[in-house]
């Protein structure tokens, strides 16, 4: 049987025609408005709280609509992206160092690698000036010179510095300031908050997204919750290999429910692998930890030059090192981007030159830079990551080189959604990392944050409104057919992983699924291997729904059902993801196959045959189904990257 | 109290700020009566001359020992609020808390702001007993309230040396009242800053030690035989 | 290492619960606390007991999801450091750990060790923000801000609503909790139409909630795995009483 099948392509109808600087304004003006009168006899519901959901339901509040908030945390404070740390990019060109709305989407798509679409990044880089304007007027306190202006850096290789930041808790206040937007909103009676619940399905009436099925995490009822439109703001899917710098709770139920009743998944195989984390210190390992990209500013990467060389880092003399990042790359050396840097610490790995247990990690070394600076400049900059590895790892990185590897950070793809961030069923709309839209097929550094306070703030604020202007929005009530259907296939689901009483926990399971997704579907993917990792997920699925033992009830809090419930939907993800980087036979991005690289070692972009989004379509039974939207680059030329 | 006044004295905060006031209040009545008290180190005639001139404080304009009255008022007044604000936020506390741990590490912060409620229990039961025994006279060997310095050395005699060691603890307990109590009405009433936070322990030292020092001088100088 | 392991097990909400004691082997020292209660639930599951119940997400300290009283300490006995980050190393071959939940009348145990703090969302409600609707900004550079006053804003902000400040107080006050967001917005320009609403406005939501009062005794910045500054509660009064006079006026 074949993998996939391929159905008609698919467009995104809502963009505007003309010059790109006026196709945000054109998109505006031509959406039709709701009348504030009537706002507040609109509901929406929106899913997740973190700075896409939380800022779209605080403003869709302000606006006067009826909303209703669901978050799986116990405050809507918790989401993750209270962890991002490095900062947020704006076009604001404060530094008068040649920055501009062009430049910010210039480099975005460029970074992204040619695979996203230039309407939507444009717009990005629009709003970006909006959104510093608004977090400081919220009280988000960045980082300030002494005349009392915001501080600027650059950050990832930028060549402007553009990024504005909060020391290294950026996303924190972001988040901070977006929470509190919101429980004014609360205070206010607009936005009715659900703290620990988690969306467990949705619901479709006639065509169109009415409401969800939700879980109350304390006492296990479930119930359905109706609106007018949903928002899914649930983030990505990183956890699907197990080990992610995701929070524990991240999962793709959400998104993936939405893509079995209807809605596209764009670009699954498109995951961002971040150089610089914590590496595994044994099997019992629950996340890794990131530590931020800015350490490379001074930080020299290497390994021995030889193989399993048993000698602690500082008994290892100069000539014996490889500084393999400034050997291979001499004019960005240790800076060069997030995918390039990972899969070279993996490499040097593959060749027996990793370092630390397992051999897995490479040296980041900051010896020369405390000669450099000095202990104090050095303890100023880097004090406080210092300090979080040594709490981590036991050791001190002042005496002993840091050691990092690779984690998964950040998922490129997700549902796909027009220029309106709506998604292929009708009134589901999709913010955020939980989308596909902005990154293409790599993320730039501290442009996550960027994406998610614009989808939330402004864009989805004003698209939303076309669609609630319009429809025929008849009431629905638990008792409409579409409801009864969705809510019991959730019971029996809860009900049959609490029957299964199997001899594996689901942790085990997740664990085992995501070492497959790491060989096989990691920062290198190959046809074979893609292919082995295909069968591997099928026969550890099987085993799943045979083996998995889900302990307690479902009348109360039950952490294990849980996860068992996010397991299940993984499984049929990282299928999914697999099929999608097999039929990719490209190298773009974080997206890297075996069989598409230079004859250096770098990676070969096919624009002839994918300069594409890959939307696929849920089959059933059937295999899924893909359907191909073309990109077009009027405004950036495309060209081959290179950090030589 | 108007509403809005009754709003914020019932807060949390409100009932800490009536302590802090307060307790400020009974401080510097401490320290005016230290001083007083000193005087018997001048000689007997000096502090009767002193327990004297109180009652005619404010003459011709009060009539006699009405300054007297009204200081007792406020200081009434001012006992009440005290015990009144760390009553109702004890209650409070202990409402906050309805089951207890089962392992608690003991807390770090000082012994003097550990003891503060069962501190301020002893503290009171002393000013009882004290104003029985020096200003009425009742408790007093000799209670004669023409000659106060009369009382005071008959009081502390050597042989009464337990009545001497109830008042020193009663002293002590005081003091540590006041180590963490002065600290805690300035951070009250609203110092913030870290320098603040060093120079308001320092005060509140200081204020313990000497309120400690002085009122302690005289009945063990009287004890001791220094003073007859 | 060997562990004994004394958890307090609570089913429900209305429920009484108790100490039970557990024996977990072969702790690596380089696990996190949460990992090795990983390590306890996956042999629990097996065994056909129930899993501990603990709230956690992040696990890299910023979330402020995980809680726990540790040997009678909130966040364990490490300084500065919450409960996921954490690690076995800090513990002996042999040691009896107690673990139990935060406690507090405000924080009402839903299962075993996971509370409800809801409190403190609804002490943000009362008036921990700026009310800036989205799009009625003016430029990011219109009002500078002292780079010191950013600084210290900062500092409070840096606060993850975890809640050890009040499982710590021995008063049960979630003063320090409501003092960072206090002293965070007050100290910037932005802050101040709203400045004696908010703190007068919180206060009662505070007390409402059945948080005890601050006596001054210091065990919540003992514990703040942020280092919430204490003089932040003496900002708070100051703000308190000059709202109040304010108000009265």
């Amino acid at each position: 049987m074949n993998l996939y099948t391929e159905g008609d392509p698919i467009a995104d109808t809502k963009a505007p025609e003309g010059p790109i600087e006026t196709r945000w304004d054109t998109r505006r003006f031509e959406a039709k408005l709701v009348n504030p009168a009537n706002r507040r006899k609109r509901t929406v519901i929106v899913v997740g709280t973190g700075l896409a959901g939380g800022s779209a339901a605080a403003t869709l509040g302000e606006a006067g609509y009826h909303v209703k908030s669901y978050c799986y945390q116990d405050s809507p404070r918790r989401a993750h992206s209270i962890a991002a740390q490095g900062g947020i990019n704006a076009a604001k060109n404060y530094r008068n160092d040649g920055d501009s709305v062009h430049r910010l989407f210039y480099d975005t798509v460029k970074g992204g690698d040619f695979r996203s679409r230039e309407s939507n990044v444009h717009r990005l880089a629009q709003v970006s000036v909006e959104i510093i304007d608004q977090c400081v007027a919220q009280g988000v306190p960045f980082a300030r010179e002494y005349g009392g202006l915001l501080d600027n850096r650059s950050f990832g290789g930028a060549q402007v510095s553009r990024t504005f930041y909060a020391r290294g808790q950026t996303g924190q206040q972001l988040l901070l300031g977006a929470y509190q937007a919101l429980e004014r909103q609360v205070a206010a009676g607009t936005v009715e908050m659900h703290a620990r619940h988690e969306m467990l399905d949705l619901i479709v009436v006639d065509g169109k997204a009415r409401g969800i099925v939700v879980r109350d995490l304390v006492t296990g009822e479930i119930t359905t919750d109706f609106a007018d439109a949903v928002v899914l703001a649930s983030g990505g899917y990183g956890n699907v290999f197990f080990l992610s710098t995701n929070a524990k709770g991240c999962n793709v139920t959400a998104t993936w429910r939405a893509h079995r009743k209807g809605a596209l998944f764009a670009n699954p195989c498109f995951t961002q692998i971040h150089p610089t984390c914590i590496p595994q210190s044994g099997e019992h390992q629950s996340k890794l930890t990131l530590m931020s990209e800015s350490l490379r500013n001074d930080g020299r990467v290497w390994v021995p030059k030889e193989k399993g060389d048993p000698r602690p880092a500082n008994e290892i003399p100069e000539d014996e090192r490889d500084y393999y990042l400034e050997r291979i790359y001499p004019s960005f050396g240790n800076l060069v981007p997030r995918d390039i840097a990972s899969r070279a610490a993996k490499n040097v790995c593959d060749e027996g030159r990793g370092v630390g247990p397992g051999g897995l990690g490479v040296y980041l070394d900051f010896a020369d830079a405390i000669a450099r600076l000095g202990q104090d400049a050095v303890e100023a900059k880097y004090g406080n990551l210092f300090e979080m590895y040594e709490r981590i790892t036991g050791e001190d990185p002042n005496k002993v080189p840091m050691r990092i590897y690779p984690a998964v950070h950040y998922t490129m793809g997700g549902l796909w959604v027009d220029y309106d961030l709506q998604s292929t069923i009708p009134g589901l709309f999709v913010v955020g990392e939980a989308n596909f839209s902005d990154h293409g097929a790599n993320r730039l550094g501290a442009s996550a944050l960027m994406q998610g306070l614009a989808d939330g703030y402004f864009v989805l604020p004003n698209t939303i409104n076309d669609y609630l202007a319009t429809g025929d929005f008849t009431p629905v009530t638990e008792e409409h057919p579409a409801a009864v259907e969705a809510r019991s296939a959730v019971e029996e689901r809860i009900n049959r992983f609490l029957s299964i009483d199997g001899d594996r926990t689901v942790d085990s399971f997740h664990r085992e699924l995501g070492r497959i997704m790491w060989d096989y579907c990691g920062m290198e993917r190959t046809d074979e291997g893609l292919r082995k990792a295909i069968e591997l997920i099928r026969g550890l699925r099987e085993e799943f729904w045979r083996r998995v033992k889900v302990p307690g009830s479902g009348d109360d809090l039950n952490q294990a059902l849980e996860k068992a419930g996010r397991v299940a939907d993984f499984f049929e993800l990282a299928e999914l993801m697999c099929i999608d980087a097999l039929h990719r036979t490209e190298s773009c991005g974080g997206h890297f196959r075996g069989e598409s690289q230079t004859p250096d070692g770098e990676a070969l972009r096919d624009d002839e045959n994918f300069s594409y989004v890959a939307a696929w379509e849920w089959g059933g039974d059937q295999p899924p189904v893909l359907h191909k939207e073309d990109l077009t680059f009027e405004y950036v030329h495309l060209v081959q990257r290179s950090y030589k | 109290m108007d509403l809005a006044t009754r709003r914020v004295v019932n807060t949390t905060v409100g009932k800490k700020a009536v302590m802090a006031v307060t307790g400020v209040i009974l401080v510097l009545f401490l320290i005016a009566h230290m001083t007083g008290n000193l005087k018997i180190f001048l000689s007997t005639e000096s502090f009767d001359h002193y327990a004297h001139w109180l009652r005619t404080i404010g003459e011709p304009l009060l009539p006699y020992s009405w300054f007297l009255w009204i200081q007792r008022i406020v200081l009434l007044a001012a006992v009440i609020g005290h015990i009144w604000s760390a009553t109702s936020l004890a209650l409070k506390a202990k409402a906050a808390r309805p089951v207890k741990y089962a392992h608690r590490r003991p807390v770090k912060g000082s012994y003097a702001a550990r003891t503060m409620r069962w501190g301020g229990v002893i503290i009171v039961l002393f000013v009882v007993y004290h104003i029985l025994d020096l200003t009425t006279g009742h408790l007093n060997p000799v209670g004669d309230s023409s000659r106060p310095a009369g009382n005071l050395i008959a009081d502390f005699a050597p042989g009464r040396w337990y009545v001497t060691l109830f008042y020193v603890v009663a002293v002590l307990t005081l003091a540590f009242h006041l180590r963490h109590g002065v600290f805690s009405a300035l951070r009250t009433l609203g110092q913030q800053t870290q320098t603040g936070e060093r120079r308001a322990k320092a005060v509140a030292l200081v204020v313990a030690v000497v309120i400690a020092v002085g009122f302690l001088a005289v009945p063990l100088s009287i004890t001791t035989g220094l003073i007859k | 290492m060997n562990l004994t392991l004394r958890i307090w097990r609570q089913h429900g909400p209305e429920e009484k619960g108790r100490m039970v004691k557990y024996r977990v082997e072969d702790v690596s020292p380089d696990m996190s606390f949460l990992e090795m209660l990983d390590m306890l639930n996956e042999e629990l599951t097996l065994a056909g007991d129930e899993p501990v119940a603990f709230d956690h997400d992040c696990r890299e300290g910023i979330c402020g999801m995980c809680s726990l009283m540790i040997n009678g300490s909130a966040h364990g006995p490490e300084r500065a450091t919450t409960t996921c980050q954490l690690h076995m190393r800090h513990f002996n071959d042999g040691d009896t750990i107690d673990i139990e939940p935060w406690r507090a009348r405000a924080f009402p145990v839903v299962k075993d060790l996971v509370v409800d703090r809801s409190s403190f969302d609804r002490i943000i409600q009362a008036g921990g923000y700026i009310s800036a609707p989205t799009g009625s900004a003016p430029d990011a550079h219109a009002t500078p801000v002292p780079k010191a006053d950013a600084d210290a804003a900062f500092e409070a902000a840096t606060c993850i609503g975890c809640g050890a400040c009040v499982a710590a107080c021995p008063n049960g006050s979630g003063m320090l909790f409501t003092a960072a967001k206090v002293t965070h917005l007050g100290l910037l320009p932005q802050g101040q139409p709203e400045r004696d609403e908010r703190v007068l406005n919180m206060i009662h939501a505070h007390d409402d909630a059945g948080f005890g009062g601050c006596t001054n005794t210091g065990e919540c910045h003992e514990v703040c795995p942020k280092g919430i500054p204490l003089a932040s509660i003496g900002r708070l009064n100051r703000d308190f009483l000059k709202a109040s006079r304010s108000i009265s006026r």
